[in-house]
């Protein structure tokens, strides 16, 4: 049978005249004052009841319930440092996309239709400035064109113009931009469309620049 | 110096100061949470001034973040010294 160390202390009537201090000369045993247990080394059950008044359960598998406090602050403290670390990673990333995107320089000029191929209230698609980017060209009168992003500003769904409403609608979550300046008017995005910068060469139509706006 | 100021912390003393950092760090992560989202939106905007002003104060946030996790860690390693 496995020895239980228990404290010396409890096993010792200090009162000088009880049984087991025969032949002392009225000092208390030596070790009545050996070392207790130090109070970080005691398990503490969550009722605070002594050990012997806990279930069996939990005498065979004690919890150090203030260690574990403790360590899970201090996991929980790591975690979140973690988490900061990703968040300053993600503001670097921003930081090297922009380098890339400065880099780039201005995209090119690209032709995208001819005058002569739109109805007013039409609109035609094509992509800019690159294959990835598709965008919407639409004629609101006999001589004013407007193109935007087909993204939309929340979630880059495909945006479907809406001529006779004066808008641009995203059906992925009812969002909606104005027709003439891409802004927001209803529905979850807040920044307005990327404008396409137009420029009519006689009887073409031209994308010349890309105009990203936050209002 | 007095013997008793160079005493380690208790684990009581620790769960306190555990949680002391931990109100600083979850302000400073919210924060940088904020900061995340604001640049964000301000650069797929087209504005890209505050691109790298915010990621120096994220990464200042990061280093106070840090900095109070390596002095828990030091605090644990004088503790098992002492002990």
């Amino acid at each position: 049978m496995a020895e239980v160390r228990s404290d010396p202390r409890g096993q010792v009537d200090p009162a000088i005249n009880s049984p087991g201090r025969e032949g002392l000369t009225g000092t208390a045993p030596a070790n009545l004052y050996a070392p207790g247990f130090e109070r970080e080394q005691i398990t503490i059950a969550p009722d605070f009841a002594p050990a012997d008044a806990q279930p069996a359960w939990r005498q065979d598998f004690p919890i150090d319930w203030p260690q574990d406090l403790y360590v899970e602050r201090r996991d929980f403290m790591k975690f979140l440092v973690l988490i900061s670390a990703a968040f300053t990673l993600g503001q670097v990333s921003i930081g090297v996309q922009n380098w890339y995107r400065k880099r780039s320089g201005q995209p090119a000029i690209q032709r995208i239709a001819s005058v002569d191929d739109l109805a007013v209230g039409g609109a035609v698609s094509f992509t800019y400035p690159d294959e990835h980017e598709p965008c919407l060209l639409v004629r609101l009168s006999t001589s004013d064109f407007v193109a935007f992003s087909q993204k939309c500003t929340h979630l880059s769904c495909a945006v479907i113009p809406k001529p006779a409403e004066g808008s641009f609608y995203c059906p992925c979550h009812e969002g909606r931009f104005d027709l003439r300046t891409g802004a927001p008017t209803a529905g979850p995005p807040r920044r307005p469309l990327t404008r396409i910068v137009l420029d009519v060469r006689g009887r073409d139509i031209y994308a010349v620049g890309v105009q990203e706006r936050t209002i | 110096m007095n013997a008793s100021l160079k005493r380690p912390f208790s684990r009581d003393q620790r769960t306190t100061i555990v949680y002391g950092m931990l109100v600083f760090v979850l302000i400073v992560v919210v924060l940088q949470l904020w900061l995340l989202t604001a640049t964000m939106n301000a650069w797929l905007g087209g504005d890209d001034a505050v691109v790298w002003p915010a990621a120096a104060v994220s990464a200042a946030g990061l280093a106070l973040n840090v900095g109070l996790l390596t002095f828990l860690g030091r605090i644990e390693r004088t503790r098992r010294l002492g002990e």
